[in-house]
């Protein structure tokens, strides 16, 4: 897998590097969600996260979420894994109400989702091998030799071969969030979530990530969730975005509708990402 | 008023940490190799400073009593004093302050870090459980660990006590120790040993309950790291107290 693999195309009108005649995946005939949200309500204290809010998610598509900073982003990925409970209202994973799951639903629920964190999160006492090891361990993968294999085929993936025995404290920025991603499809999930996955790189390693992410989604079909800032990685690897303003989904489309949306707060964030002001600013 | 009712706060989520922490203990399989990493980080690295604080404190307390029992021509009890001192009241609870405080900070400055970081969200992300992976094998080993540096820290107290009794106060090594180990009986080192149990898991269960609720970055696992040792601190102690009542009564 080339982590370069789709920046060469060219950006449609809406700025976007996908394949214009790609039927993306919530457009297909009879399209159903995977992942619901519905009417959730999460509140810290007295700080109102969201109010009612409301998302779908496809199989095999790409989804961005984008938002201001502390709307609670993240707290959308956590909640959808069961790392923090919801207050009020619905997700539904592969049919299942988080909310209701016992601590085997949890179990298989994580080992179909996985998560890259903001910070990669790789666990500093550990190697890159024992790091990668330790979702297949906890869910029995197979022999130390299956796992050995599996590891060096992860770091194969995200063009890291060889550092199995490095811990993270000798690697780069860049290079732990590739770890971190390695470590996330171990497990071969159908769903990764992506918590800010290009913050804090520098160009070269943002589009090696934004190609992971292209070709995860392309050769494994796997759906993928991201939270980002960052309108370019939203244009290159998007099917659609969601805004998270006011405690809801403000918007929900594909990269054009968000584009011709009249929507002041959202064009800011669109427009802002290829350097152009609107004259609202 | 709020002060108290947040001690009360943090002592019913340390229960409850505690109750999870007893059913991981029994839920197979046990995280040996964590165990052992823990045991060595936390017992084995402590011996030195153990050793040091209880032969000092033996030789004062020796001291001590030979200077305060020399007017009434009593100095021949100072090494029953020290003994029975050190095993149920010293030996335990010195050993739990000092180890306490310098692993109970190693241990919520690790786990606050990791929870500052997200590792701790990663753990249950990735399918394990952080009370079993994090906690459990830091309470097992220091609920071993205590007792074993106490035993070591009543030996080695008593020695210091015996090496002031006879350098000092005069008498023969031989009935030194002989008066020593006369006052002493085995419910004495039973009841300093059970405290130490209970100290040892308090110690592990505190500094790891003030781990997992480490926020707001470096700063944060700075606040929890001395907001530990303070809390191991007065949890000892006011659970020496409550032990003793108890104890006390037992053996009456």
């Amino acid at each position: 897998m080339s982590s370069g693999a789709r920046t060469d195309l060219p950006r449609d009108a809406a700025g976007s590097f996908r394949d214009p005649g790609r039927v993306r995946p919530h457009e297909r005939p009879g399209a159903e969600p995977i992942i619901t949200f519905r009417g959730v309500h999460k509140a810290f204290g007295p700080l109102r996260i969201y109010e009612g809010l409301a998302l779908d998610v496809y199989p095999g598509e790409t989804l961005t979420i984008i938002g201001g900073s502390g709307v609670g982003k993240s707290v959308m990925l956590k909640l959808l894994i069961g790392l923090l409970p919801y207050d009020d209202g619905e997700i539904r994973v592969f049919g299942e109400e988080v909310s209701q799951m016992d601590g085997d639903a949890l179990l298989r629920l994580r080992s179909r989702v996985a998560m890259l964190f903001q910070g990669a999160a790789l666990f500093d006492s550990m190697t890159v091998a024992e790091n990668i090891k330790y979702p297949l361990r906890e869910h029995r993968w197979g022999t130390e030799a299956e796992m050995d294999r599996r590891v060096a085929e992860v770091l194969e993936m995200v063009d890291m071969p060889g550092i199995q025995e490095k811990k993270p404290a000798q690697l780069s920025g860049g290079m732990r969030k590739r770890v971190g991603l390695a470590r996330a499809i171990a497990m071969k999930p159908e769903v990764i979530l992506y918590d800010e996955p290009t913050t804090g790189l520098d160009p070269i390693n943002v589009r090696r990530i934004n190609g992971l992410i292209l070709s995860l989604q392309q050769q494994l079909g796997v759906t993928s969730i991201v939270v980002t800032h960052d309108m370019d990685t939203v244009f290159t690897i998007t099917d659609r975005l969601a805004m998270v303003h006011d405690r809801r989904i403000a918007f929900q489309g594909t990269p054009a509708e968000a584009k011709a949306n009249a929507f002041t707060y959202l064009r800011e964030f669109v427009q802002g990402g290829f350097g152009v002001l609107t004259e609202d600013l | 008023m709020s002060a108290v009712i947040r001690f009360f706060e943090a002592l019913g989520e340390i229960s409850i940490l505690a109750w999870r922490t007893l059913r991981e203990i029994f839920r197979p399989p046990f995280e040996w190799r964590l165990t052992v990493a823990q045991l060595e980080q936390g017992g084995v690295d402590s011996w030195s400073i153990t050793l040091l604080t209880a032969v000092f404190t033996g030789m004062v307390m020796a001291t001590q009593f030979a200077v305060g029992l020399k007017p009434f021509g009593a100095t021949m009890y100072t090494g029953k004093l020290v003994g029975i001192g050190i095993v149920r009241e010293l030996g335990p609870v010195l050993t739990s302050l000092l180890v306490g405080g310098r692993v109970g900070a190693g241990f919520t400055a690790e786990i606050g870090s990791m929870a500052v970081t997200e590792q701790i969200d990663a753990i249950r992300a990735l399918g394990a459980d952080p009370v079993r992976k994090l906690v459990v094998p830091r309470v097992v080993a220091m609920t071993i660990a205590i007792p074993l540096l106490t035993v070591m820290a009543d030996v080695v107290g008593c020695a210091g006590g015996v090496l002031i009794t006879v350098a000092q106060v005069g008498m023969t090594l031989k009935f030194s120790v002989q008066t020593m180990l006369e006052a002493m009986l085995v419910s004495d080192v039973v009841h300093g040993l059970i405290k130490s149990l209970f100290f040892g898991s308090i110690i592990a269960l505190v500094s790891c309950w003030n781990g997992m609720r480490t926020h707001g970055g470096t700063e944060g696992v700075g606040r929890a790291t001395t907001a530990s040792v303070v809390f191991i601190s007065v949890t000892i102690l006011v659970a020496d107290f409550i032990l003793t009542q108890v104890l006390t009564a037992v053996y009456a």
